[in-house]
């Protein structure tokens, strides 16, 4: 397990048979339920020619909503990320964390929101679904181009102002081509988190607003046209791999080596021009939730959780402890496989691989399950460990870049040491690895966990009808008429909010602050 | 004990870092190696503890070929060039490491611990944070390290580098004295001739050894 420095030769012998077998548990596990199922997929969407004029304008219409999406969360998002970066605003870190809260937050919880800070009328529209996208994407803007934007050195804009340049032009010819590697960055992950969007589409887009996502579970779970369901999960596949290629292509080609010095000193703001700049991103971040918390709290709503009314099976509350357990179970299981590949890769191609369940929806995910796993041996359409199982597969690569990161960190001559020292490879990565990784760890098992208590995707799939976790619980209420039970799914939001929110602050917390954040 | 390095060669991306190097150490003899960074000091010292393979020659103890002796197994000591202290331990769970992997335990590895850590003048240091140390403290508990489980051999790359001139000069002088009561047998890596001169029974220039 010696890590050579740059340049300097390693031995043979030292290598062990510890790393092969590390490799095995993450490329067993990823090999049976993320590639097979996959390939599953492909296998049937290739072979049957479900392509038709309804699928083109589907993802057409898909599109677009990501693009409005987009643009609406630029617009919202860079003036604030513009503020927090290089401005002095009073309650920074608050206003910061106000507006990422909801990127961390429960698709459907967001979705939930809407439907509680909306009448009927207005939240069942593509304007509410564009909204909640905004919503939901507001902290990528502000933390991915706010990144940047604050380590933009101030003097190359006074050096063009000196040159004669106007404010508008040092904006458009130093400032946006500086920055653009981040908004290319930005626009593409917000474009493809809204693309991908599942639950908000499922909350507020009704029966008539479909989705190419929406569209694989309609065509599932109301048609049973598989073939169909696959083809489109191919090409939503494909579609995302052109969009993630062209954004790296992007950001390698405009990417401009940038002096990474001290964050600049922030210069002070009038509070109106705080307001104005601030104002949208914090109405759309905090009102949204504010409102859900609040449509929550009537007509009983959170006493009548622990009832089981006439005709269900159990009471609502009863899916939050499932919930608990599940994503116990599945943080467990990413912690495992994601905490052995971290071990076993610290870089290289297999790094890459690694990632891709980030860049697959987690609905394609179920699908996969469902179609991969549906005849003996293994039939887990109806077992309690498909869900875990497939959610593991989600959380597993926040587990690899918590663990990974700070892997690398470690100076690879504290374990030559070790070894000269008498520590056997083994004995190295539990004195050294371990120890020096274990916050890390908890970092990546939280997240899992969080990740999977949220999940809705894999979960409309795969949960059973009689066991549903609670973003499926909130779903089915959200889907049957009456006021109390919409008040229960607000409330049930709410404690799924604050379950989420509640493991996001420990993981700030247990953080080291030095290491590059997720 | 007598090490015995015959026609080292080590050469990685078309260039040969070592060529040939050939060198005998004696039971109790401090040789200090010379030459300009960049030289292969530091490799050979690798070669020589098992962390790089050679593509050719042997490193022999006492006869024996080294080949397919793992470094753990190796028994040698290494006091690297920066220290490399375990910065999740303190002074006493870094000097105490190499006694852990032996299975040392309780009493008798506090004892040891003690007993290094006067060795090398830092008594009652055991609970101290390594990175709070100053280069000197660090230099010494670096010693201590790799002085404590009693390898059969003490290699030392450049351990004094980082160190300014004045505490260089009566590091080197204690760190004689240390190897002297010790009675092992040391290859002390330096660009520092004056250093080598007063670490050293013998003096070696790396260029010559082919």
């Amino acid at each position: 397990m010696i890590s050579p420095q740059a340049g300097e030769p390693v031995a043979s012998h030292s290598r062990s048979i510890l790393r092969p077998a590390l490799r095995l548990v993450p490329g067993a596990f990823l090999g049976l339920f993320f590639a097979y199922p996959l390939a599953t997929i492909a296998a049937r969407g290739l072979s049957a020619s479900a392509f038709d004029a309804e699928l083109g304008r589907i993802a057409l219409i898909t599109a677009g909503q990501a693009l409005a999406s987009t643009v609406l969360t630029m617009a919202v998002g860079l003036p604030a990320a513009y503020v927090l970066a290089r401005r002095r605003v009073p309650a920074r870190r608050l206003i910061g964390a106000a507006l990422t809260a909801p990127f961390v937050l429960p698709a459907v919880v967001v979705g939930a929101a809407y439907l509680a800070l909306l009448p009927a009328q207005a939240a069942e529209t593509w304007w509410a679904i564009i909204a909640a996208h905004a919503t939901f994407n507001v902290a990528v803007v502000t933390r991915t181009v706010g990144a940047l934007w604050g380590r933009l050195d101030p003097r190359l804009g006074e050096a063009a102002r000196v040159l004669g340049a106007s404010p508008a032009r040092v904006a458009r010819e130093l400032t946006l081509p500086l920055l653009a590697p981040a908004l290319a960055a930005a626009g593409s992950l917000v474009f493809l988190f809204s693309f991908t969007s599942f639950g908000v589409v499922q909350l507020l887009g009704g029966p008539t607003r479909v989705t190419v996502e929406s569209e694989i579970y309609r065509a599932t779970t109301q048609d049973l046209a598989l073939d169909r369901a696959s083809t489109i999960a191919l090409a939503q596949l494909a579609g995302m791999a052109v969009v993630l290629a062209l954004a790296s292509w992007f950001a390698r080609r405009r990417g401009v080596a940038l002096r990474r010095g001290a964050p600049i000193e922030r210069r002070p703001i009038s509070l109106a021009a705080a307001i104005a700049l601030l104002g949208p991103a914090l109405v759309f971040c905090v009102l949204p939730l504010a409102m859900l918390a609040r449509e929550a709290g009537g007509l009983g709503a959170y006493s009548s959780l622990t009832r089981t009314e006439a005709g269900f099976l159990e009471a609502p509350l009863a899916s939050v402890v499932r919930s608990l357990e599940v994503a116990a179970v599945a943080g467990a299981i990413a912690l495992v496989v994601g905490a052995c590949a971290a071990y076993a890769v610290r870089g290289g191609v297999l790094e890459t691989a690694l990632m891709l369940p980030l860049g697959t929806s987690a609905v394609t995910v179920g699908f996969g399950f469902l179609i991969a796993f549906d005849e003996r041996p293994i039939d887990w359409r109806s077992a309690w460990l498909a869900v875990p199982l497939a959610q593991a597969v989600v959380g597993i690569p926040f587990v690899v870049r918590s663990v990974l990161p700070v892997l690398r960190s470690i100076d690879p001559r504290l374990r030559e040491a070790a070894a000269v020292l008498g520590a056997s490879p083994g004995r190295v990565w539990r004195e050294i690895d371990l120890p020096l990784s274990r916050r890390a760890l908890a970092v990546g098992l939280g997240f899992a966990f969080a990740v999977s208590l949220g999940e809705f995707g894999a979960a409309s799939f795969l949960a059973r009808p009689d066991a549903p976790t609670v973003p499926v619980a909130i779903a089915r209420l959200l889907g049957r008429p009456g006021e109390l039970a919409h008040r229960q799914a607000f409330a049930l939001a709410t404690i799924l909010a604050g379950l989420v929110l509640l493991v996001m602050l420990a993981l700030e917390l247990v953080r080291d602050p030095e290491v590059a954040e997720l | 004990m007598t090490l015995e390095l015959r026609e080292i060669t080590v050469a990685r991306g078309g260039r040969t870092i070592l060529d040939g190097v050939s060198l005998t150490v004696a039971d109790g003899e401090i040789v200090c190696l010379t030459g300009p960074s960049g030289s292969g000091k530091t490799t050979l010292l690798r070669v020589v503890c098992g962390l790089t393979e050679p593509d050719a020659g042997t490193v022999a103890l006492d006869g024996a070929d080294l080949r397919d002796v793992p470094v753990h197994r190796r028994g040698f000591g290494l006091v690297f060039q920066d220290h490399a202290l375990f910065p999740h331990r303190d002074v006493a769970g870094n000097v105490g490491f190499g006694l852990r992997m032996q299975g040392v335990r309780g009493r008798e590895l506090a004892a040891s611990v003690a007993d290094q850590l006067a060795l090398v003048g830092l008594e009652g240091a055991e609970r101290r944070d390594v990175t709070t140390l100053s280069g000197g403290e660090q230099q010494r508990v670096a010693l201590a390290r790799a002085l404590a489980p009693r390898p059969r051999l003490l290699l030392l790359d450049e351990p004094l580098a980082s160190l300014d001139r004045e505490l260089r000069d009566r590091l080197a002088i204690d760190l004689r004295r240390i190897l002297r009561e010790v009675g092992i047998a040391a290859i002390h890596v330096t660009h520092d001739l004056a250093e080598a001169t007063s670490v050293g029974d013998r003096v070696v220039a790396l260029a010559e050894l082919r």
